[in-house]
């Protein structure tokens, strides 16, 4: 952003390196970039709470927020108000201080993650070359504002639920950590824009095909942000049955409702990342990034737009299939999320980052093998198995039909 | 440590007052954690005293009585008929049980016998109940583990049988279908169909819910080995129905002490193998239900093969009355197991004295045992896997 910005400046006919307010435009649109990235991030969740809604109630036979706006999309809108306005109580046991300042520990965590993350080929905040770094660093904070809450609140619930998510994210951070590390291995780069241009557009060319230590880490990864998003089949930190609702039991209003936010934004956060480091960004099929970064004019924004899109597709998707996970599975037990950690994700995540490094001196010995192996992970790994999917949800809805309605003939 | 700090030398004596294991508690250090009343697992309002350290439990101690309404009392002061409708309260998830075991011990007292026909619609009446009734039981325990998705599917197949019954009865949760010597209403027109209909439907979507849950390995791990109960444990504890058979114990009183029709009927008696983990674990449990309904749905085809026509209701005095002193005693399958009614007659309109006993008392019973040792969320899963029913439990 800041050769945009230093062109900017140029346009306006002063040089950015010589004229004295250039510090002070950089920082009224560094300010313009913080006020649009929050935004971004609170109505993406606000819909995503609305669509999760929508999606579990297709998913549970039932019918969803549907009053409010056009197939209830506005739904979110009405909530958020109704959060806002409600009164914040604030337990009189609970140690005031934590309990009010921890809610922006987790959004501060959550919302600094956009800074780093790409949109599409030139949109991105700041194209850091430490961004997978920054994003793993900041996530962090998203437990240090758990578990404050948790504590804070001065109930026992809140804090067994706290100090799941504690054991919880730490734990996780590192099979998910080491994960994100293949595709940096891969792309000899931390910066999410160049780990995206060391892929291509078509999905052989993806890491997550690149070869079987690659599968396996994009699962290590999003099982692991799963858990970091304490989504079903991890959402032990706030089990609805068990804890009542974990460290947010006794929140109320806007507080909650950052809560609320973290969790669903964080949704759009683990897909983006995966998109990004495993499924090709917002690469075009069949157009490289070098053919982008040479246009110029009204074709330059339509290809801009496109790769837009094509992010975003790919992140939605992901975003779906978080939901549909959380709507289908059941929870695992506090010892089996932690022996799932222990003895599987992390020694299969190390062994896949020793693995492809001995496999980059492979490929670059006999490049051949490196193509070849693309295009059976892309067969073996990517059309059998949706192959396979599709087989079994037809057979699902030929046993037992998709919808049925004999009650109204009764 | 001085020595009034000092931890109770047996810190696991059962008959002591819940206060003086809570005294207890406050002594060894661990957690006490107040599982309910409010608790959105524990099945409405049922207390645990759960003594813990950390996510593992040292014991769990039930607390009833929260939804005493003293309905053996009611039975008591009400004529003979006029407690049936109380009888729906006792366990208002398979009311037609309660329902079915008031009436049979008033017959059994009357020494009637009730017409053919009657009997056929209390026991269609009857198995529907349960299996609405065990799809509460499965759904909610697939949500108490986590997955949210069965419950409605239950619910769902649960409505449908709720509009089947208020076709028979006008009601949908606390029937009050069965009067002493019949039924209330003869099946309406086409009802055969519809039962015929609904159980062709339920059988497939019986296979869905098996693929979406039973054998979801997310669930078989949480719930294999979890809190086996043997056979001579079982015994023991008095548990009854499903919690039993799971255990290995085939006895249903439906085949063993038959009452009904139910000797005419053609069904079995599922019970639990250990098929995933331990026999008697909860995994058995729930797996049993799954079966009982399958079961259900059998006898439903049968009934309405065989439902022959007459009268629906035998002749009955209008006034109820007995000899003081005398007594009688019944014995039915309820959703919940074993369910009895013994009732000693007062001189005049009603009862002296009434009892109910049901399956999810002596059911809470085992649940100190079986808590030791186990993790909080392991709690919640034995609760819903054992099938308690607040007002069952205290009625």
């Amino acid at each position: 952003m800041q050769q945009w910005l230093d062109s900017l400046i140029r346009g306006w006919g002063h040089d950015p390196s010589a004229w004295p307010w250039t510090q002070f435009v950089y920082l009224a649109f560094m300010g313009l970039f913080a006020f649009a990235v929050i935004n971004f991030a609170a109505i993406t969740a606000g819909i995503f709470s609305w669509a999760e809604r929508r999606v579990a109630a297709r998913m549970q036979s039932r019918v969803g927020p549907n009053r409010v706006g056009p197939g209830g999309f506005l739904q979110w809108v009405a909530d958020a108000v109704k959060l806002l306005t409600k009164e914040d109580l604030i337990p009189a046991e609970s140690d005031k201080v934590l309990f009010r300042i921890a809610p922006y520990f987790m959004m501060v965590g959550f919302a600094c993650v956009f800074v780093a993350l790409p949109f599409s080929h030139r949109l991105v905040i700041a194209d850091m070359n430490l961004g997978i770094f920054f994003i793993l660093a900041v996530t962090a904070l998203i437990v240090v504002g758990i578990i404050m809450s948790g504590w804070s609140s001065n109930s026992k619930w809140s804090l067994f639920g706290a100090i799941r998510s504690a054991a919880q994210i730490i734990s996780y951070e590192i099979p998910a950590g080491m994960a994100l590390m293949i595709p940096v291995l891969l792309a000899g780069t931390l910066s999410t824009q160049g780990i995206i241009r060391a892929q291509g557009g078509w999905p052989w060319q993806w890491f997550v095909f690149d070869n079987p230590a690659t599968f396996a880490a994009f699962f290590i990864y999003f099982i692991s942000a799963l858990a970091e998003g304490n989504r079903t089949p991890f959402d032990l930190p706030e089990a609805e049955s068990e804890l009542v609702s974990g460290y947010n039991t006794e929140y109320s209003g806007m507080r909650f409702s950052y809560f609320f936010l973290v969790e669903w934004g964080n949704m759009w956060v683990m897909s983006a990342l995966a998109t990004t480091m495993f499924l090709g960004g917002w690469q075009i099929p069949g157009v490289s990034a070098a053919q982008l970064d040479a246009m110029t004019g009204g074709r330059a924004v339509v290809f801009e737009l496109l790769s837009l899109a094509i992010f975003v597709g790919k992140t939605l998707f992901w975003v779906f299939v978080v939901m549909w996970l959380r709507w289908t599975l059941p929870r695992i037990r506090v010892d089996q999320m932690m022996n799932m950690c222990w003895k599987y994700l992390v020694p299969v995540s190390f062994v896949s980052v020793i693995f492809v490094a001995g496999w980059m001196m492979v490929v670059r010995a006999a490049p051949a093998v490196g193509t070849v192996t693309h295009w059976i992970m892309f067969l073996a790994a990517g059309v059998v198995p949706a192959a396979l999917f599709v087989s079994r949800v037809a057979r699902n809805i030929r046993d037992t039909g998709d919808r049925f309605d004999f009650t109204s003939n009764w | 440590m001085t020595e009034a700090r000092r931890a109770p030398e047996n810190p696991t004596m059962d008959m002591t007052s819940n206060k003086e294991v809570l005294r207890r508690i406050e002594y060894t250090g661990d957690m006490l954690l107040n599982m309910g009343p409010q608790h959105p697992s524990t099945h409405g309002v049922i207390n645990f005293l759960v003594q813990t350290d950390g996510e593992v439990m040292k014991r769990a101690i039930p607390e009833v009585g929260y939804l005493h309404r003293s309905i053996e009392k009611i039975g008591e002061k009400c004529t003979y008929n006029g407690f049936m409708p109380y009888t729906d309260r006792v366990d208002y998830i398979a009311a037609m049980f309660a329902n079915q075991g008031w009436a049979m011990a008033v017959e059994r007292l009357l020494g009637m016998e009730v017409p053919k026909r009657a009997e056929y619609c209390r026991v269609i009446a009857c198995e529907l109940n349960r299996i609405s009734s065990h799809l509460i039981s499965v759904g909610t325990m697939a949500m108490d583990v986590g997955a949210v998705t069965p419950f409605p599917y239950a619910l769902r197949e649960r409505e449908f049988i709720n509009d089947l019954l208020e076709e028979l009865c006008g009601a949908r949760l606390t029937y009050n279908y069965l009067r002493i010597g019949g039924v209330a209403f003869d099946l309406p027109e086409g009802y055969a169909d519809k039962v015929i209909t609904f159980v062709d439907h339920f059988e497939k979507i019986l296979v869905e819910f098996n693929r979406l849950i039973t054998r979801n390995e997310i669930f078989v791990q949480r719930l294999a080995g979890l809190a086996p109960i043997s056979r001579e444990m079982a015994i023991d504890y008095c548990l009854v129905g499903p919690n039993l058979r799971a255990s290995g114990v085939p006895f249903d009183v439906r085949k063993d002490l038959p009452y009904s029709i139910y000797p005419e009927l053609q069904f079995d008696v599922p019970v639990g193998h250990g098929e995933r983990g331990a026999v008697g674990d909860s995994w058995d449990r729930f797996w049993v239900r799954c079966e009982e309904m399958r079961q259900s749905c059998r006898i439903l085809r049968q009934c309405i093969a065989q439902i022959p026509k007459g009268e629906t209701m035998g002749k009955v005095p209008r006034k109820i009355k007995f000899t003081e002193g005398i007594e009688a005693y019944s014995r039915i399958e309820s959703a919940r197991g074993d369910m009895q009614y013994y009732v000693v007659a007062g001189g005049g309109e009603n009862a002296y004295r009434v009892k109910v006993r049901t399956g999810s008392f002596t059911a809470m019973g085992i649940i100190d045992q079986l808590s030791r040792g186990l993790m909080i969320a392991d709690l919640v899963a034995l609760i819903a896997s054992l099938d308690v029913v607040a007002p069952e439990i205290d009625r």
